[in-house]
């Protein structure tokens, strides 16, 4: 049986912008960053979730040729590629907070569904992100 | 050259990302073209170069998904729902709609309720295809 997703992946056009945004603009934390070569293996996580890393992955040497790497490079920034889904516990706040810190590729402004309210962004790249704050018969449910 | 591609397609998907974010509003192409630091005369002819479709059906598509959630998911009346979206006659709405949707905005209702999926999912994945043997879009937005 599988327990859990322990290591997810997302492309971005380069790791040290995406260490900006995701860390110090989305609020989550470092967690792998180990240098082998020419590869940097580096993962972000919400902060003391040691469950599940989001590896930042660049296209191209020595995952891509050149050709595919461009082409993933236009995939991501069309949105055409799939994006991340998070839980807070407070989404009006985390929404004001991240326009403070400047970020305005909003998608969608915090809106209440039957589930709960979540709101839309994407990072720099076009990456897609909703982040949840579940409602509180789904609370109660996952409890 | 490829850095180039990637700028505009960020650029335009950011104008895209008003047209799902701002459908309900009177948006003219002038505004829409801003945001992604192209000129009006060339947007949509850009747009469909990345997309596939005129801005203007992009957002004819949007409006018309949200109007078939409205539809699915309140009771409010057909020409509530239309302006809703931001049509701004009900002629427009009821043939746009039929013409995508192959059905009146009134038979759509009585054959479909609610659907249980997250907002994100319904925006994403139900916005109606084109329909089949409809002439080819105009480049007008």
């Amino acid at each position: 049986m599988i327990s859990r997703l322990n290591v997810t992946s997302i492309y971005v056009l380069d790791k040290e912008e995406a260490l900006d945004f995701y860390v110090d603009k989305l609020g989550l934390e470092k967690g792998n960053d180990v240098q082998q070569g020419d590869y940097r293996w580096l993962t972000v996580r919400a902060r003391g979730d040691q469950s599940t890393e989001i590896s930042l992955e660049q296209p191209g040497s020595p995952l891509h040729d050149d050709a595919t790497a461009e082409r993933l490079r236009e995939l991501i920034t069309k949105g055409a590629l799939g994006g991340l889904v998070f839980i807070t516990d407070d989404v009006r706040a985390l929404y004001g907070r991240l326009r403070d810190h400047g970020v305005t590729d909003f998608t969608q402004e915090p809106t209440e569904h039957f589930y709960g309210t979540d709101m839309g962004l994407r990072d720099p790249f076009g990456n897609p992100i909703r982040i949840l704050q579940q409602g509180k018969a789904v609370e109660q449910a996952t409890d | 050259m490829s850095r180039e591609v990637e700028e505009l397609n960020r650029r335009l998907l950011r104008a895209r990302d008003l047209m799902d974010r701002a459908y309900a509003d009177p948006l003219d192409v002038r505004a829409v073209a801003a945001v992604a630091h192209v000129s009006p005369a060339h947007f949509s002819r850009c747009f469909r170069a990345v997309f596939g479709e005129t801005p203007h059906r992009y957002l004819q598509r949007r409006r018309v998904e949200r109007s078939m959630f409205l539809l699915r998911e309140t009771d409010r009346t057909v020409t509530d729902v239309c302006f809703d979206v931001g049509f701004t006659s009900l002629g427009t709405f009821s043939r746009t709609f039929r013409e995508i949707v192959g059905e009146t905005p009134s038979a759509y209702r009585v054959g479909h309720g609610p659907i249980v999926a997250p907002h994100c999912v319904q925006l994403a994945a139900l916005r109606p295809r084109e329909a089949a043997g409809r002439a080819a879009p105009t480049e007008q937005f």
